[in-house]
């Protein structure tokens, strides 16, 4: 019988993914690692890589990230009985 | 038709279209005075929350903004967009589910007491009532500059519309007038962005089209010009002058600040169940991401325009449009070598011209030539972004007073009647102060910002995250936190902005963080401080236990003891 705990700490595990992700992409790619990956660009265009993410690929890593969040939580919900009417 | 014409009639049109709306939207109880209701779709609240968010300054000056800093201005494209992420997925869901009005009111009953109630309401007026100062004096520059009537006629016209619809209908109206401001405010951004897409790089998409290449040369526009920057002296578009150390912790800050700003949270209580508000948030940031993705694309396009119309070349040669903002005193040329071209350099003891950077937005239709109404579909636009921000913050600043301290502290028996009046008139005090603001503007308006967010980031964020992921954060290390957090944060902005700003250069800062991105050191203060407390000092009472069960699920599940 699945219970509040099992709930919670499936939650934090998805939490754990998808803001790794959102860290990774922010802060890895369009800050700290900006630099480096300025060598490279996006074939056909004139942006340099770490320049993209940091006024482009962020924002929408960010945006697919909340649907993802989303979907799981209410497939989670279902699975443990606890979606609201 | 010129162009003061279309100005009133796309003015006109929207302000109708308001009008009407609140009028059809009142509000006949506090819980539609509050919360809508709680029956406001998530679409719907998506929207809403992309306009409440949406700023006179994100409207106006983030693209020139950008324009100016290249790659630093990153920071307020991912900072003001990634704290969506969180709020998302740490408070949003969590806090609709334990169904409150107001923020202050779930940090009153998670941590048992008085005091913190009063600390969080202190910071939500402060944070809001500075905030909002800002917008009321967009709504007064732009009737000033496309109406040509005085900054506060235009702040009076503009008050009388928010007093309007947020005194009548509270959260209900103000939601749904969000949702029409949402709609003018981004057609009105993409239709100028279009066509400088069209124009400069050849494609549609103002996304891709900065990544394109001039169709007349063939080189990419971002090549361009890192190339003319360097020329000039300046750094290079793509790279930044910020210090990466600098770089992360104001987009932390930014980032933490928007999660834990009370317009936007109470937004979520809107909505009519958990997984409603998870997936509004995602459509707000969608809506908001639409025009935070298209900003850096104009910022470009106003930046390569500006550098081949002005850069180097004779002074008699300048079109209209820079006699006109010459005018206003917010574009300046003073020939310093006497030689009649504008010398437009990255040194300072050279360089002839300086440009307002919020001019960048409300002048590119003009400078690309485009059609008249596009000048005042403009300006309905900005209107847009400004009046349903303020909006927003006014319910933050009524609700504040009405609910948590008259309800909640003053007069716990009051009728639902008497409070719903009671929300009514601190509404309208709060425009009337918010009107003032805009007329007599305190002079640090602009300084004043990054204490909303570093406080933001610095109390409410950690507190609510405590409140909801940790059973044992107690009464004394969540106050002890957020004192400490704002005091540390407030202290740092205080000190290089007022007191001594003469030291405010990075050898001065402390690990190089400047004073917007002090709030994220704030906040891990705040969480240093709140556990350490929290060990020494007695456990939250078995009460709490519960209502932590109750809100980390939507609906109700059997508990399984402590996690």
């Amino acid at each position: 019988m699945p219970d509040a705990n099992a709930y919670w700490s499936r939650n934090l595990r998805y939490l754990g993914i998808l803001l790794s992700i959102w860290f990774v992409v922010s802060y890895g790619c369009a800050i700290v690692f900006a630099d480096a990956l300025n060598a490279i660009r996006i074939p056909g265009t004139g942006f340099k890589l770490g320049f993209w993410f940091a006024q482009q690929g962020s924002i929408y890593v960010f945006v697919v990230l909340i649907f993802v969040y989303s979907r799981l939580m209410n497939r989670l919900d279902r699975e443990f009985g606890v979606a609201e009417e | 038709m010129d162009v003061r014409l279309w100005t009133f009639i796309m003015v006109g049109i929207s302000f109708a279209l308001y009008i009407g709306v609140a009028i059809w939207s009142r509000a006949g109880s506090t819980r539609d005075f509050y919360v809508a209701g709680t029956g406001v779709s998530p679409l719907a609240n998506g929207m809403a929350t992309a306009a409440d968010w949406m700023s006179a300054a994100s409207f106006i000056s983030m693209a020139g903004l950008i324009s100016f800093m290249g790659y630093d201005g990153s920071v307020y494209l991912m900072g003001w967009t990634g704290g969506y992420v969180l709020l998302a997925m740490l408070l949003a869901p969590y806090l609709r589910k334990f169904g409150a009005y107001t923020v202050p009111e779930f940090v009153g009953q998670r941590y048992y007491s008085q005091v913190a109630r009063v600390v969080a309401v202190a910071c939500a007026i402060f944070v809001s009532f500075t905030y909002v100062s800002g917008q009321m004096r967009g709504v007064g520059i732009v009737f000033s500059r496309f109406l040509e009537v005085d900054v506060t006629v235009g702040v009076v016209i503009g008050m009388g519309i928010v007093f309007f619809y947020a005194v009548l209908g509270g959260m209900k109206g103000i939601t749904y007038t969000q949702v029409a401001q949402y709609c003018v405010l981004i057609f009105a951004y993409m239709v100028p962005a279009i066509f400088l897409a069209v124009m400069l790089s050849g494609t549609f998409i103002p996304q891709l089209g900065f990544g394109g290449a001039d169709p007349a040369t063939g080189v990419f526009l971002l090549d361009k010009l890192d190339g003319l920057h360097q020329e000039l002296g300046f750094t290079p578009y793509t790279d930044g002058t910020k210090s990466t150390i600098d770089v992360f912790f104001i987009t932390a800050a930014l980032m933490l600040g928007t999660a834990g700003l009370p317009h936007v949270i109470i937004r979520f209580y809107t909505v009519p169940r958990v997984r409603d508000a998870r997936i509004s948030a995602g459509w707000a940031l969608l809506f908001i991401a639409i025009l935070y993705t298209t900003a850096p694309a104009v910022a470009v396009f106003a930046r390569a325009n500006l550098l081949d119309t002005v850069a180097g070349q004779p002074y008699d040669a300048m079109p209209e449009w820079f006699s006109g903002w010459e005018d206003t005193g917010l574009i300046t040329f003073d020939d310093k070598n006497g030689d009649g071209n504008i010398q437009y350099v990255g040194d300072a003891a050279e360089n002839e011209l300086t440009i307002d950077r919020d001019i960048m937005v409300l002048a590119n239709p003009e400078i690309s030539r485009l059609p008249n109404w596009v000048v005042g579909l403009v300006a309905a636009g900005g209107l847009a972004a400004a009046l349903s921000t303020a909006a927003g913050l006014l319910l933050v600043i009524s609700s504040a007073i009405s609910h948590d301290l008259l309800k909640r502290a003053w007069k716990p028996d009051i009728s639902e009647k008497g409070e719903l009046l009671a929300a009514r008139i601190s509404a309208a005090f709060a425009v009337g102060v918010a009107g003032l603001l805009g007329i007599y503007p305190p002079g640090f308006v602009a300084q004043i910002v990054a204490f909303a967010f570093g406080l933001a980031a610095s109390s409410f964020f950690p507190v609510i995250i405590l409140g909801t992921f940790t059973r044992t954060m107690n009464r004394e290390g969540a106050i002890a936190g957020m004192l400490s957090g704002i005091t540390f944060t407030a202290a740092y902005i205080i000190y290089f902005r007022f007191v001594n700003p003469a030291a405010d250069s990075p050898e001065n800062w402390w690990f190089g963080i400047s004073p917007e991105g002090i709030g994220t050191l704030g906040m891990l203060l705040n969480f240093a401080v709140a556990f350490t407390v929290s060990t020494l000092t007695p456990a939250p009472p078995a009460g709490i236990n519960e209502l932590i069960d109750r809100i980390r699920v939507p609906g109700t599940i059997k508990t399984g003891g402590r996690s």
